[in-house]
């Protein structure tokens, strides 16, 4: 592998003035399992690598009153951290659902959530459940810190609002209304290592009867060139009693809104046509979710 | 730029310097002759490079030397005992067949030591999605999974391994 020299700040005040000191010539790393593939391959060239990893805290998990109160993931949180913690599989399953089947174990153990975010990669398996949570990011960089919605931070495949020297630091999740489900697919022709076809996260919150939509919310990976939400289908399903027709008809308008492209994975006819069937499959198996007695 | 760095390689302490953009592969094969760890796509995606560091599987290959810092390593050589018994998973291995060609093997065993020492009986799906990162091109999957199996059975007793065997 080409030469960098590895710099391990221990906090995030010196990694950010590391990072206006080499400019140009350094970088960022968490878990590596993207930057050190890049710089093997020659597509990136850096001298210095300035490493997130020994920042106390960064990786911290954190729900401090279940599923009421919001909840907090470091950047630094490994994909494998999120796919063991309970908290996760019981509350926000439609996580669980992603991030364990994001890469191998292997990669899960090392890669972290915000290096997926920060890759903008139209296929993140990470952004579209946290889109469908509406998920807010925390940023911090030489001007100080900033809170977006994560929706606004994609800006096009591999472009993000980051601006020099800024660090992804934190995801909050808002609470979830009592009678939630959610739920995520990974669609591919392959059960793992690989890079989905389509994603698609689905949430709902149904009334006391659970029977109407209150809250509905769909978000779409590859079908646009960043993390997009179906706003039109989602505002169709909000107020409505929800049963299987209703929940197909929220796919044929989802797959309508979708911006799918032909790609060497798969056909934009045949995205569209998937759209349609997985918002309705997703769909049923959150009602399933939210019915289910914790 | 170059660092020292100390860290437990299968049991012993190793204090040894390092260069900053060396992986742990590079360490352990070139720099420390333990050839056992392969190299294999260099990318993370064949698994090949398999070792586990505090216990937890990782690609050696997209793992940097440095970050072994403080950490324990283990690899395919450190796996069995002192004396040359084989662990019980190296010894399932051989005795179901899990090995042709032997490339993917010490990864192999590593994910599935791993998987086991955190759930000592995993379903065989279970087994599958743990498994999922190692490739073998000899298509040996089954002979492997049976293999982890019967491992699962004799580390927690003869009497579940019955049980396992019974539901394939």
């Amino acid at each position: 592998m080409r030469k960098f020299s590895y710099l391990t700040p221990r906090s995030l005040d010196e990694a950010i003035s590391l990072m206006e000191s080499y400019g140009e010539r350094a970088r960022y790393v968490a878990g590596g399992t993207d930057v050190l593939v890049k710089i093997k391959e020659g597509k990136l060239r850096p001298e210095y690598l300035v490493s997130l990893r020994r920042i106390p805290s960064m990786d911290r998990i954190w729900c401090e009153q279940g599923p009421s109160g919001e909840l907090r993931i470091g950047a630094l949180a490994t994909h494998r951290a999120l796919e063991c913690s309970a908290t996760i599989r019981w509350h926000y399953p439609i996580l669980h659902d992603a991030v364990s089947n994001i890469g191998s174990v292997q990669i899960r153990n090392v890669a972290t959530i915000g290096g997926n975010l920060v890759n903008a990669v139209p296929s993140a398996d990470g952004a579209i459940p946290l889109v469908t949570l509406d998920a807010q990011v925390r940023l911090q960089g030489p001007k100080g810190a900033r809170q977006m919605e994560l929706l606004h931070f994609f800006m096009g495949p591999g472009q993000t609002v980051l601006d020099r020297g800024e660090v992804l630091t934190e995801i909050i999740v808002p609470p979830l209304a009592p009678r939630t489900g959610s739920a995520y697919i990974k669609f591919g022709r392959r059960e793992a290592m690989e890079l989905p076809l389509l994603g698609v996260g689905v949430l709902l919150s149904l009334d006391q009867e659970m029977r109407r939509c209150l809250k509905a919310r769909i978000g779409l990976g590859v079908a646009a060139p960043t993390p997009m939400r179906a706003h039109e289908a989602e505002a169709f399903l909000e107020g409505r009693d929800l049963d299987e027709a209703t929940l197909r008809e929220a796919g044929r308008i989802a797959a309508e809104e979708s911006r799918v492209r032909d790609s060497v994975r798969g056909a934009a006819w045949y995205r569209r046509e998937m759209v349609k069937v997985l918002v309705c499959r997703m769909g049923l198996r959150c009602l399933e979710r939210a019915r289910a007695p914790h | 730029m170059a660092r020292r760095i100390s860290f437990l390689l299968n049991g012993e302490l190793q204090e040894l310097e390092v260069e900053d953009h060396w992986t742990l592969l590079h360490l352990l094969r070139e720099e420390l002759g333990l050839t056992g760890t392969k190299e294999g796509c260099g990318s993370g995606e064949c698994g090949a490079c398999t070792v586990l560091v505090d216990n937890k599987a990782v690609n050696s290959c997209l793992f940097l030397a440095a970050e072994a810092e403080g950490k324990e390593v283990l690899t395919i050589e450190g796996l069995a005992s002192p004396d040359g018994t084989l662990h019980p998973l190296q010894r399932a291995f051989v005795e179901h067949g899990a090995i042709q060609c032997g490339f993917c093997t010490p990864g192999m065993i590593l994910s599935a030591k791993a998987l086991l020492d955190e759930n000592p009986s995993p379903t065989e799906e279970e087994i599958r999605h743990a498994l999922a990162g190692n490739l073998c091109r000899c298509t040996g999957y089954l002979q492997i999974f049976r293999a982890v199996r019967a491992a699962s059975g004799q580390l927690r007793g003869s009497s579940v391994e019955v049980i396992a065997r019974s539901t394939e």
